[in-house]
């Protein structure tokens, strides 16, 4: 160890290891390298669960058939909601940007178990292409929707099984993920670091992992029972034997509530990363928001059982839950309320970062809104599995995680390529996607009310020219995400050099050079201020006068 | 500089540490999924499921309890005994506790197969015969005395290699977090038993 | 790291320490076992849970040192317990107003 730094030293895109080729990525350990991998697996899930979503609407577009058969289509409602859930949103932000990101903003050299780290990925991808051999295996892809439910799952002949199982190992993957970044953050805070000075997206990390730890192993525990009950026949949830499907229910929503808030604490991270940046401004609320963001986790799951309003449970239920569902709401606000505080009077800078996250406080509010109108127990029973839960689901899940994501890929893409990307094609892009993204799903909710149910393959004519609109909105955000990751892919070979600090970030992450090197820190940093100091843009009382 | 590094890439037995605890909890929220449906069912049927528990032979189930709380002994004993360097004792302990563990495991399996031999098992005509209450008690007696009977044989490799580790000198009196996370295990499917063992014995 | 060596002998608990706690987790698997003889009706369940939770503890606090472990470590078992309780009772929010 000397304390000369070279002037040039290889970047972790381009260090020699012991491996060569693709083997120097798929067994690396470098937390920068597996998040990269993430990226491109989930990035290819992404696309090919967006291309099932393109065909399902254009089915959509007229009553009766029209491009496919009901059963094709049971099957690609049930493979775009797996892949969508358990190989994109779920793994999305904190395996891609959360490993990448996490010990370069804590001031750490890697994360805590860095073996564990890589069997995560290998995990994801055994689980993934196990999804995706579930297609092509006799008897079918899966046509249960992606949540499992009995006792049809029990009883169809399609291939439930390895998908279960994939999102078994999914689920596997995930929890030693989140396992790994609490210990992480735990143990490898640089010094100075306390934890409130940690950036906000390490502490949405930190909620969401807890997250990752406590709910998923009850998915895990179902699917396997139902697993058992179809090559067994023990008697678990199987109504002819006695079992009780509601409880099914109970058990996965147990975790697939709280799945929603892994899926959008780390995009509520994120925008509160970007928008202090580009306000210049210390965000406002600093506490506030990385303790509604714990808050978030722990309510959210409490709340599970809003999902099952019209299934039959007791009153006493349906009112806790509803109650419930509205206290969680609480500490979301408080972030929107926060993220507006920290634009007032700010000296904003608008970039391509910025534009997606205005888009996505935009329609994460209409996202939690409706979610509000679904929590209360007359409306829930009117639009329940109706295109409304649909049009909320993906206001949250799509407008706000999906663009949270790109709002990620563009603010962090100088940092893990070195690469500047170009900033016309983008902001094309960006207003492509979010008029196509509010032309496809807000028609939902008009459609919903009036009564188009969830899943059906075939509707009443009188839909129809709502289900045009949305058809159509499909096709703008289709073109809009192809012009972003197109640009994206053509800004990596010909991009300009990205500086260290494109962005004026005061993080740490921006401390060091683009793309970072491999040991990420060459001195461990000591800390002294808080994430977002902004104050040499603040306008001093005196001045004004 | 150095310092700097040095400090950091050092050892931290007590982040290990915690990364295990944490992979337990998962493991008790694993389990805990089956014990919310058995509390659940047992409240909807509690009159069949005593019913059914009497099929159950407490003294077995006695046995084996002893037998896994012997062996969370040894393995916590192993532990002491590595930490003042003994390396023979420490690994005398974990046979001892692998030969607990495959007790435990023979006596399951002659309780499996009496029920069997009985016709009580998923599927029987024998069992569907019986009130609901009684086939998902059933149900639940075969999915978690047998995902826990294969944490037994989880632990018995981890313990395996454990051993393997110490004669190879990688654990040792300075290092034994290894040990310890795998005494944690361990103990922890001790854990899951003590639960086991009145919910399905002692209810009758 | 001589220093990281030192914390940990501390940790060391003497073979008669948990030979004592073995038998008193014998003793209390004999408690339990003649309880469920005597017939109690519902406080069967009742005391044969209480008797695993204090077992339980002993095995959490002596056999895997939590006693000895930073006060994190405490809190996150209890984080994790208190999730499997809130699950078990909002379950019964629904099962037990029927």
């Amino acid at each position: 160890m000397t304390s000369n730094v070279p002037a040039i030293e290889p970047d972790y895109l381009h260090a020699q290891t012991n491996r060569k080729g693709i083997g120097a990525w798929i067994f690396s350990t470098d937390h920068k390298r597996i998040g990269i991998l993430y990226m491109v697996s989930m990035l290819v899930f992404f696309m090919t669960a967006v291309v099932l979503g393109v065909l399902m609407r254009l089915e959509m577009l007229t009553p009766g058939k029209t491009i496919m058969q009901p059963q094709t289509y049971n099957t690609f409602f049930t493979l775009h909601g797996i892949m969508m859930i358990f190989l994109f949103i779920i793994p999305g932000l904190p395996a891609v940007f959360g490993n990448f990101l996490l010990p370069l903003m804590i001031g750490a050299k890697d994360v805590f178990f860095p073996r564990l780290n890589l069997l995560s990925w290998w995990l994801f991808i055994t689980g993934g292409l196990l999804a995706l051999v579930s297609l092509f295996l006799p008897g079918g892809p899966a046509d249960t929707g992606w949540t499992f439910y009995v006792p049809y799952s029990i009883r169809t002949t399609t291939n439930v099984i390895p998908a279960l199982f994939a999102a078994f190992i999914l689920g596997f993957s995930s929890i030693l993920t989140g396992l790994n970044f609490i210990t992480t953050i735990h143990r490898m805070r640089a010094p100075g670091m306390t934890w409130f000075k940690m950036p906000l997206f390490t502490w949405a990390l930190y909620s969401t992992a807890w997250i990752q730890i406590l709910a998923t192993p009850v998915i895990g525990i179902t699917l396997l029972l139902v697993v058992v009950e179809r090559l067994f026949g023990v008697g678990i949830f199987d109504p002819n034997l006695g079992g009780d499907p509601v409880l099914y229910q109970h058990l996965f929503w147990i975790y697939s509530h709280p799945a929603v808030y892994i899926m959008i604490l780390p995009g509520l991270g994120v925008v509160s990363e970007i928008l202090p940046v580009f306000a210049r401004r210390t965000i406002f609320g600093y506490k506030v928001i990385a303790y509604s963001s714990l808050a978030i986790a722990f309510i959210g799951s409490l709340v599970w059982a809003h999902h099952m309003f019209t299934v039959g449970m007791s009153n006493t239920g349906m009112f806790i839950f509803s109650l419930l569902t509205f206290l969680v709401s609480i500490p979301s606000a408080i972030k929107v309320f926060n993220w507006i505080a920290t634009l007032y009077k700010g000296s904003i800078k608008i970039e391509v970062p910025f534009l997606f996250v205005l888009s996505f406080i935009f329609q994460f509010s209409i996202g939690g809104l409706t979610g509000l109108m679904l929590g209360v127990l007359a409306v829930n029973i009117h639009v329940q599995d109706t295109y409304f839960v649909v049009g909320h689901f993906h206001y949250v899940m799509f407008g706000g995680t999906g663009f949270g994501l790109m709002a990620a890929m563009h603010f962090w893409f100088p940092k893990m390529f070195g690469k500047m990307f170009k900033k016309t094609p983008a902001i094309i892009g960006w207003l492509l996607m979010t008029i196509g993204f509010n032309t496809l799903y807000f028609p939902m909710f008009i459609l919903g009310y009036l009564g188009m149910p969830r899943r059906y393959y075939d509707y009443l004519p009188q839909y129809q020219s709502y289900h045009i609109v949305s058809t159509v909105g499909s096709w703008i955000l289709f073109i809009g995400i192809l012009v972003i990751f197109i640009n994206l892919l053509i800004s990596l070979k010909k991009g300009m050099k990205a500086s260290a600090n494109p962005w004026g970030g005061k993080t740490l992450e921006w401390t060091v050079a683009s793309p970072p090197p491999v040991e990420n820190f060459h001195e461990i940093p000591v800390v002294e201020k808080g994430p977002y100091d902004y104050s040499e843009y603040e306008i001093k009382p005196e001045l004004i006068k | 500089m150095t310092t700097a590094a040095t400090t950091h890439t050092h050892r931290d037995d007590v982040g290990s540490r915690m990364g295990m605890w944490l992979f337990l909890f998962t493991e008790l929220i694993l389990f805990g999924g089956l014990f919310i449906i058995y509390a659940v069912y047992r409240f909807k049927f509690p009159e069949q499921f005593s019913l059914a528990a009497r099929e159950l032979d407490t003294l077995i189930g006695t046995v084996n309890t002893i037998i896994l709380l012997t062996s969370s002994l040894t393995v916590a004993l192993s532990i002491t005994a590595i930490q003042q360097g003994k390396k023979h004792l420490s690994m005398m302990l974990i046979g001892m506790t692998i030969i607990f563990a495959l007790a435990f495991l023979v006596n399951k399996y002659f309780e499996w197969s009496h029920k069997i031999s009985i016709g009580i098992y998923p599927q029987s005509p024998e069992l569907l015969n019986k009130p609901p209450g009684e086939i998902l008690y059933f149900g639940l007696y075969y999915v978690m005395t047998g995902l826990h009977a294969l944490h037994v044989i989880i632990g018995m490799v981890v313990l395996l290699f454990s051993m393997v580790f110490i004669a190879s000198g990688k654990i040792n009196q300075q290092s034994y977090v290894k040990l310890e996370a795998g005494g944690l295990y361990w103990h922890l499917v001790d854990i899951i038993w003590i639960f086991l063992f009145p919910l399905f014995y002692l209810i009758s | 790291m001589s220093q990281h060596e030192e914390q940990h002998t501390q940790h060391s608990i003497g073979y008669g320490r948990y030979i004592l706690i073995w038998l008193g987790l014998l003793a209390f698997t004999g408690i339990t076992v003649t309880l469920a003889g005597i017939d109690l009706g519902r406080w069967v369940i009742i005391t044969s849970l209480v008797i695993a939770s204090i077992k339980s503890i002993l095995v959490l606090n002596v056999f895997m040192h939590l006693k000895f472990e930073d006060k994190m470590f405490k809190i996150f078992v209890l984080v994790a317990v208190a999730t499997l309780v809130i699950f078990i009772s909002l379950t019964f929010f629904d099962y037990a107003f029927y």
